[in-house]
């Protein structure tokens, strides 16, 4: 049989392009589909329809909308769903083990990121309802009404949602799946090597009723990136730091950069250090240490060598698997040179002094290696002396993490922006001071893994206030 | 539409081609009509004259050194016929140091006369007023389409684009200095078309996108718009075509530049799949598709291979130029009874990042 052709989806039209990127499994080079690919010039001339992706989408109400997101979350985890414009369809299975072979994710990593995308999907009424405070959601179809004894009404703020994706984690697209049943239409830069996950989504949606209209898919350049993030009005970007930086200062772009996550241990919890090892080495590598969410330091008052060589015994000897093993722990480079640069990257971090590779000796081997044609990274726990030490707060697309000692009263001056920090402290005090402190998103008390997800709790902004704003409003009649 | 080319058609044109050579190598290398560079260059090398007999023989020639167009005074390439004439002075280049420089009389007129007569009046209506947005300066280009429009009975409206500038701004990083500069040139042109009745246009593709964005160019007025300047890979072409002229402006894709003059394309066919094909004006230059490592041999049909130009006119001598792009050697297709090249892109473009198509 033909490799699938995956089309650009121009809001509601499939268009075959004659420029493709070829998907390989990242093992045997083995073309998994052709991707057709578009200038920014296409996405700009589509522009001018998104009135009517919008006007496809205000058919339905949001209870609609809602409805149509739980359908989809069934057909996504479990459907078979048409797979590109040559006739092709794709099963829950075959989803897995296509994503798996191009992105290097073992199939259990794969399955376990579908299962954050359904629950999202499913429990779209659980979720809209904590982000917008139990908002009357009618409000949004009717234009305004009454709640909470007042007059309320909204307008969008943007004439779809754009989003330049990663390819590093399938569930990320998990964030802009509020956006259909907030009635706002996507348009959607898929990651080069992973197409897969939102174009299953769109046929998902589809398949349960939303209108084809509401999605733009555009495989396509620097240039067509910067046209899909500004001028749609809102848009998520993910990216590295200097990614970020160009962006920094547009209220309209919602940034999801490196998250630089971490553990910080309080003085009066610090003699049970080893009560909090499984937690911490499982916030380190789950999800093969690709996420913003994955910790990637753990700072500690003392006892740094101890925890550091306690995480290294844990995850030093882990080893790649084969993708269908349903114990992997790490995930393959689908890009070798990206695998290159970070072994480099730690390796030219050691020759600073004040840090050891401390896993190095539970390796017994080297940090990068091949296994069955593909590139692997197994974990990597640094212990620094410093947080002025280069390797001290870097983050890897692998399980890796440095650990290092810091005073309790500076440690806030030192961390940083956190993305999810997980404080394990009772000390009210230091509670008082990590929840003032303005540089961490999403804060645990406790013993929870940074990887842990509140879906009725606000991810990196909240998408209801990033896509509606609330209007004062005045009506005679 | 029937594009196959005979051959006693494609034998009839090498024919024709030797005969202008003969002719054109006689009148360079003698010394009543010959210009001071190539009677000095005969003089050291070899008789062009008497070795030179068929296009074959041009392989005795080395490639031509186009650093002798920035080195040499413009004089020396004056032929003894055009003594006392003045003359055109075209650059190319010139992003940094100085440019090279074509000198030239009629020719550019030549052969903007004879494209003139491959544009169809539904698109480029006689008498009907044409835009130039682009780089016009020491370029040979704004005074061939101010010649093109006048043959047909047409005036132009220019608008210039320095493009050694958009290079230079490319090269510090200052792209936003770029997007207000092509903003500034793109204002100029909208303000021209929404304010005079203009049905032609020529421009770059980046420029025609630029404008497109402004105003509905069908709306406007336009109905055939002339492209050129920069490589345009099918699927560029097609959203020209499908996106930018909606099918319902004619399109005019053209290769060329200072040295060799206008290569037009064929018109496309559903068949081309929109990948373009540029025929030289043959007798008067001819482009062969050469491998990159033995200049001597040419790539097969199909095959991608370096550009390499010979001009041969009565003003201009220029043996065997390695172009700085890579194409597909393409076979005859009528009107055109010689070797064709398609999908012209920067040579190395596949390996590298190359500045192209800023303007």
């Amino acid at each position: 049989m033909n490799v699938p052709h995956i089309p650009v989806l121009r809001l509601g039209r499939s268009y075959e392009s004659l420029e493709k990127n070829e998907v390989k499994d990242h093992r045997t080079g083995e073309v998994m589909a052709t991707v057709s690919t578009v200038n920014g010039g296409i996405v700009k001339r589509d522009l001018a329809k998104i009135s009517s992706a919008r006007a496809a989408l205000r058919k339905f109400t949001v209870a609609q909308l809602m409805e149509m997101s739980a359908k989809a979350g069934e057909l996504f985890l479990n459907g078979t769903l048409p797979f590109g414009d040559k006739g092709h369809t794709q099963s829950a299975q075959q989803y897995i083990e296509t994503l798996s072979q191009t992105s290097g994710l073992p199939h259990v990593m794969v399955k376990r990121n579908m299962t954050k995308i359904h629950f999202a999907l499913t429990n779209m009424k659980f979720v809209l309802n904590n982000l917008s405070r139990g908002l009357d959601l009618s409000i949004l179809d009717s234009g305004g009404g009454e709640q909470f004894g007042t007059k309320l009404s909204f307008f969008p703020t943007c004439s779809a949602l754009g989003l330049v994706m990663p390819s590093n984690s399938p569930a990320v697209n998990s964030l802009w799946i509020p956006a259909i049943s907030l009635k706002t239409p996507v348009v959607i830069k898929p990651g080069k090597e992973e197409p897969w996950t939102p174009y299953r989504l769109i046929q998902a949606f589809i398949g349960a009723g939303v209108p084809a209209e509401a999605f733009g898919f555009y495989p396509t350049d620097h240039d067509g990136s910067a046209t899909i993030l500004n001028n749609w009005g809102r848009a998520l970007i993910f990216g590295d730091k200097s990614t970020m930086a160009q962006y920094a200062n547009n209220p309209a772009i919602q940034l999801h950069g490196p998250g630089w996550s971490k553990f910080v241990i309080g003085e009066d919890c610090i003699e049970n250090w080893r009560d909090y090892i499984d937690v911490i080495a499982g916030a380190i590598s789950d999800n093969g240490g690709r996420s913003c969410i994955n910790a990637s330091a753990v700072v500690v008052p003392k006892y740094a060598a101890e925890i550091a060589d306690a995480l290294a015994q844990r995850l030093g000897p882990v080893q790649p698997t084969k993708p269908e093993d349903p114990n992997a722990r790490l995930s393959g480079f689908a890009n070798p040179k990206m695998a290159d640069f970070i072994d480099a990257q730690i390796d030219d971090g050691l020759k600073t002094p004040g840090a050891v590779d401390v896993t190095a000796k539970y390796r017994n081997g080297p940090r990068k290696v091949t296994f069955e044609g593909g590139i692997y990274m197994r974990p990597t726990i640094v212990l620094c002396d410093s947080f002025a030490h280069p390797l001290a707060n870097k983050e890897f697309l692998c399980p890796y993490a440095s650990v290092v000692t810091c005073p309790q009263n500076e440690m806030l001056h030192k961390i940083g922006y956190t993305l999810a920090c997980s404080a394990i402290t009772k000390d009210p005090k230091f509670i008082e001071e990590l929840e003032g402190f303005a540089e961490i998103d999403r804060l645990n008390i406790g013993p929870v893994s940074t990887m842990a997800i509140s879906w009725d709790q606000p991810h990196e902004g909240n998408m209801f206030e990033f896509l509606w704003k609330r209007r004062s409003i005045e009506r005679a009649w | 539409m029937t594009t196959t080319v005979s051959p006693e058609a494609i034998k009839a044109a090498q024919v024709q081609l030797d005969a202008h050579l003969k002719e054109i190598i006689n009148w360079h290398f003698s010394p009543e009509t010959g210009c001071p560079y190539w009677l000095a260059w005969a003089q050291k090398n070899f008789d062009p004259r008497k070795e030179i007999n068929t296009f074959a023989d041009m392989l005795k020639f080395p490639h031509f050194a186009d650093e002798s167009l920035r080195d040499e005074q413009p004089e020396v390439w004056v032929p003894a016929q055009f003594k006392g004439k003045p003359f055109n002075i075209f650059e190319t280049g010139g992003t940094t140091g100085m440019p090279k420089q074509r000198i030239g009389w009629n020719d550019y007129k030549v052969d903007y006369s004879e494209f003139s007569e491959k544009i169809s009046d539904e698109h480029f209506p006689r008498g009907g007023a044409w835009l130039m947005m682009g780089p016009t300066g020491p370029r040979r280009l704004r005074l061939a389409i101010e010649h093109l429009a006048n043959v047909r009975g047409s005036s132009c409206y220019f608008i210039d684009l320095d493009p050694r500038f958009v290079k230079k701004l490319i090269s510090n990083k200052q792209f936003d200095v770029a997007k207000q500069y092509m903003a500034h040139v793109v204002d100029q042109a909208t303000l021209i078309l929404k304010h005079r009745k203009v049905s032609g246009l020529f421009t770059t593709p980046k420029l025609l996108e630029a404008i497109a964005e402004k105003v509905n160019l069908y709306d406007a007025g336009i109905r055939g718009v002339f492209c050129g300047g920069t490589s345009m890979k099918p699927q560029e072409v097609r959203f020209i075509v499908e996106e930018l002229l909606e099918g319902r402006i004619g399109f005019y894709p053209t290769y060329g530049n200072t040295l060799m003059g206008l290569a037009a394309s064929v018109p496309l066919l559903p068949e081309d799949n929109f990948s373009v094909t540029y025929y030289a004006p043959q007798p008067r230059a001819v482009l062969r598709v050469v491998n990159p490592n033995k200049t001597d041999e040419t790539v097969a049909y199909g095959e991608w291979g370096r550009v390499e130009l010979t001009t041969l006119t009565k003003e201009f001598f220029c043996p065997r130029f390695l172009e700085r792009d890579e194409v597909i050697r393409r076979a005859p297709r009528a009107p055109y009874a010689w070797d064709g090249v398609g999908d012209v892109r920067p040579f190395g473009a596949m390996e590298k990042n190359i500045v192209e198509g800023v303007y």
